[in-house]
């Protein structure tokens, strides 16, 4: 057979509880739904391989939300994610996690993750955010994959890798029925009847163009195309705050963090070119990038991670962590470009744009058991609209999903569905595969994403957006009518341009929709350039009505913990003042 | 529309003595997140097939005989 031919083929199973996904959340959600019904049947689907897949492929250096007991409080920590994202968080979902996270720590912990202690046994747990101390460094942070896929075998997970999901199956009350799914190495059709489904597919990280022009070297693992986002949209879920838009401060052209969260804490600080900080704080919000997207403008850049000030045996540490886990090839790229922390500060440049709550706050909407807006569908991790909640919301957030996923599983049978849906998506899934002539995904992808970059990067330009909406649908018309896939590889990037460019119209539309400016440069608007408390002190939601993109707002619930008047604007003052 | 090939260094790098593919390894193959290593039908060895890489390391981290290498893509190097 020749590589990656083309098989003509499609089955069907059923389970209690299917999980997509198995980067973070997805092991997590299929573990806890596992334990709590050891009866039940839970699939966890995967369009890589369990075993390394998703953001934390090669494990990851620290936590970044660590609510540990004799540090931080939930109170404190849902105070602190509630002013860093501008007050727009329905807080019970935020306190959840805040409250849940440390049970979930001590579970790593007893899977062999270990996390720093101090001389006294206990975690050493560092500042960088501008209130709280959460971040929590973890020596051995890259066998965390590893130790979850033990847990699954352990658990008997059924785990199905190299399967790309493509769209959810729903019953005509709008119930979630099952998925519909491709196998990336053979084209062939695996249908999955579920009671309930768990969407953990990631970030949009393919959504903007690296300025480096290589498409994989996004900030985000470049699996996570959107696919969670565009299959959610189509099942009729609500997607939130999209317009909060994930920006990252990273090396210049390379794909990761310098990082200030690792080396923060010991002393190194971001500095524009005079060697000055002009940052009080490197915690990532959309207040902090908007004041380093203003020096890089300023002249005063180019914008630098300092810590050649450090002492020798300092830096080793910090380049130990940051030459080893999370992102290996740092030391690799730095390496090539003679950069020794000893001497050199690291120049660094700000990502593409993307979707991502692990870092900001756009995601599918989901309340505080995890629940969508579409009945038995969930969503967990970096996809689901809790703001900032990192790795350890991911599982933190995965386990919630699981557990009330599989209740859900337990009080229904399957719902029905139209047969004709599956017909209807195999038509759609294989179209380019049946096309002799076209054009092929790599080249509908750049485009998409260089008009992303071209007219969605912030600031937002209402004119721009509208010609970039032009533009992008012009070239949605040739990737459903002139795309062609020669072998299943080839489908499989296809069928991700299809969610890359879901997620870029979903970009355009809730960005023009909120017409004021918030969340610092994820959302700033030069039409609208001023916060409007007034107007828009409220998530928007975006959804699929009657086939067409449309946007709402949803009052933000009730605090949980209030936040006194003097307190909302803390991340407002992210620039340091110079005292005459 | 006529398509032409275009030629592209990739990053992902196998030393052909060191690796077993022919001896039934997939290592490399079967942890990539982005599915891009394959093993040749001509020299039975695993080789970088699409230049889609996002440079994570899996591929040279679990190779049991150390025959992957990592390279920075051309482009960003």
């Amino acid at each position: 057979m020749a590589m990656d031919e083309i098989v003509d083929g499609m089955s069907e199973v059923s389970c209690d509880v299917l999980v997509i996904g198995g980067g973070t959340a997805g092991p997590m959600a299929a573990l806890k739904a596992k334990l709590k019904n050891p009866k039940a049947n839970v699939v966890l689907l995967e369009k890589a391989n369990v075993k390394r897949s998703g953001a934390i492929s090669m494990g990851m250096d620290g936590l970044n939300n660590a609510v540990i007991p004799g540090y931080a409080t939930p109170e404190q920590y849902t105070k602190e994610i509630t002013i860093a994202n501008d007050g727009i968080v329905d807080q019970k979902a935020v306190y959840k996690y805040a409250q849940n996270c440390y049970s979930i720590i001590e579970e790593l912990d007893s899977f062999g993750i270990r996390f720093l202690k101090n001389e006294n046994g206990d975690y050493a747990v560092k500042k960088v955010h501008h209130i709280g101390t959460y971040v929590l460094p973890m020596p051995n942070g890259d066998t965390v994959k590893k130790a979850l896929y033990r847990q699954l075998r352990r658990a008997r997970i059924l785990i199905s890798n190299r399967y790309m999901a493509t769209r959810l199956l729903t019953a005509s009350d709008g119930r979630v029925a099952g998925a519909i799914s491709v196998n990336t190495r053979t084209a062939e059709l695996l249908v999955i009847k579920a009671k309930s489904v768990i969407l953990c597919m990631g970030a949009a990280g393919r959504l903007g163009l690296p300025t480096s022009g290589y498409m994989f070297g996004t900030y985000e693992n470049a699996a996570n195309s959107g696919d969670g986002y565009a299959m959610a949209y189509h099942a009729g879920a609500a997607l939130a705050n999209l317009e909060c838009f994930q920006i990252n401060p990273l090396i210049k052209d390379y794909n990761g963090p310098a990082c200030a969260y690792v080396a923060g804490p010991f002393g190194a600080f971001t500095a524009n070119n005079e060697g000055s900080r002009f940052i009080e704080c490197d915690y990532w919000s959309g207040q902090m990038m908007l004041e380093f997207y203003n020096e890089l403008l300023s002249g005063k850049g180019p914008v630098f991670l300092q810590l050649k000030h450090l002492h020798p045996n300092t830096i080793e540490e910090i380049e130990s962590t940051l030459h080893k886990v999370e992102r290996p090839t740092r030391g690799l790229f730095q390496q090539g470009r003679g950069t020794d922390y000893r001497k050199e500060s690291i120049e660094m440049h700000i990502s593409e744009i993307g979707f991502c709550s692990g870092h900001s706050a756009s995601g599918v909407f989901v309340d505080d058991f995890a629940r969508t807006s579409v009945p038995g569908l969930y969503a967990a991790g970096d996809m689901a609209s809790v703001p900032h909640n990192y790795m350890l919301g991911a599982f933190t957030n995965g386990a919630v999903a699981g557990a009330d996923a599989m209740e859900f599983a337990d009080n229904h049978d399957f719902a029905d569905f139209d047969a004709a849906d599956i017909a209807k998506e195999r038509d759609r899934v294989m179209a380019p595969t049946k096309r002799d002539d076209g054009i092929p995904p790599n080249q509908i992808e750049y485009k998409a994403r260089r008009l992303v970059n071209d007219y969605l990067q912030p600031p937002k330009v209402t004119r721009k957006f509208e010609l970039g909406q032009r533009r992008l649908a012009e070239v949605r018309e040739d990737m459903e009518q002139r795309m062609i896939a020669r072998n299943s590889h080839e489908l499989l990037r296809a069928l991700e341009t299809q969610s890359i460019l879901d997620c870029a119209d979903m970009a355009a539309h809730a960005s023009l929709y909120r017409e004021e400016s918030r969340w610092g440069l994820y959302h700033l608007r030069t039409d609208f350039p001023e916060k409007d408390n007034e107007n828009w002190f409220c998530h928007t939601l975006l959804s699929k009505k009657d086939g067409r993109m449309t946007s709402e707002k949803r009052e933000v619930q009730p605090y949980v913990v209030p936040i006194a008047d003097d307190e909302k604007d803390l991340y407002d003052k992210q620039r340091i003042r110079v005292s005459a | 529309m006529p398509l032409a090939t275009y030629q592209t260094s990739v990053p992902v790098v196998v030393d052909d003595a060191k690796c077993i593919a022919d001896k039934g390894c997939t290592v490399c193959v079967d942890v990539c997140p982005l599915d891009v290593l394959r093993i040749s039908d001509m020299t039975g060895k695993a080789y970088m097939a699409y230049d889609e890489c996002w440079y994570c390391m899996p591929c040279e981290a679990d190779c049991p005989t150390g025959a992957v290498t990592v390279n920075i893509p051309y482009l960003l190097r």
